[in-house]
């Protein structure tokens, strides 16, 4: 299985420019991207997981930049890295408690967890060189301009930006009540 | 740039945050798990977007970003008020509905 795929991702056509650089940038990012994935899901302390999400979700956000949208690469800054991973060590200091046996992940639930995601993955792998074995990003990938998205935002998506808005809302008052002390 | 490398970087993140959600038990590591997993779908969104030159993807990713961001604060108000009750994060305890 590891064999197409790596074909796939080095395979250039011979008049296409070749980026190097985005693509070597692409691969550093990617490994810390997942390596830093692997630590959250595996550590045995809940705030050094919290530490390398911030390093999973920046290294998106340098993706996002790699792709060219600049706009969302800084939105995924200030509301993950900067609400939600803060919310999370919120979280965790409120729950200081000891857990009985989290030292030790149970072994069938081990297992289980290993085999669905491996499973999963070999299918989407297996899917996606399937469907997009050729498919190539535009050469000259410019940066999205900001105006663009505003505009998609305020004009097509104006009903779902409302809902989202609604959404936000809702979740916010439903955060307190749940969390409020009677 | 192949499209093919940020899907399948976005499939990787995907398959480690599924892991996450079913091996861990800690509550608080279980929501970080699905904040990858939404995460990875954002990667897919984005990179759509470029491949395709439509816009449409990033409004999308930022629309989820948002339902992430509520996600978050539900999720961890449940948390807590699973701790208040039963003293542990420990979601195998957190039963009460015996489901």
């Amino acid at each position: 299985m590891i064999a197409p795929v790596l074909a796939s991702l080095t395979e250039q056509n011979a008049d296409a420019p070749v980026y190097v650089a985005q693509n070597v940038a692409f691969g550093i990012i990617a490994a810390l991207m997942v390596f830093s994935a692997i630590k959250v899901v595996t550590a045995k302390n809940v705030v050094h997981a919290a530490s390398f999400l911030v390093m999973v979700l920046a290294g998106a956000a340098a993706q996002f930049i790699l792709l060219g949208a600049e706009f969302v690469a800084v939105t995924q800054v200030m509301v993950y890295i900067g609400a939600i991973v803060v919310l999370f060590l919120f979280g965790i200091m409120l729950t200081k408690a000891p857990m009985k046996g989290e030292e030790r992940v149970r072994r069938d639930k081990w297992l289980a967890g290993l085999g669905t995601s491996v499973v999963l993955l070999g299918v989407l792998v297996y899917a996606l060189i399937d469907g997009f074995g050729r498919s190539k990003l535009p050469a000259d990938l410019q940066p999205t301009d900001t105006g663009v998205v505003s505009d998609s935002i305020y004009g097509s998506y104006l009903l779902a930006f409302e809902a989202i808005s609604l959404l936000l809302l809702a979740a916010a008052v439903g955060a307190i009540v749940v969390s409020k002390r009677d | 740039m192949l499209l093919n490398q940020f899907l399948i970087l976005a499939a990787v993140l995907f398959c480690i945050g599924v892991y996450g959600v079913v091996a861990r038990r800690n509550g608080v590591l279980v929501l970080m798990s699905i904040e990858l997993i939404l995460n990875s779908v954002n990667i897919n969104l984005v990179a759509f977007s470029a491949m395709t030159g439509q816009v449409s993807g990033q409004v999308f990713a930022l629309f989820l970003i948002a339902v992430a961001a509520a996600e978050v604060g539900v999720g961890l108000a449940i948390v807590l008020a699973i701790f208040r009750t039963h003293k542990t994060v420990d979601l195998e305890q957190a039963d009460l509905m015996k489901g």
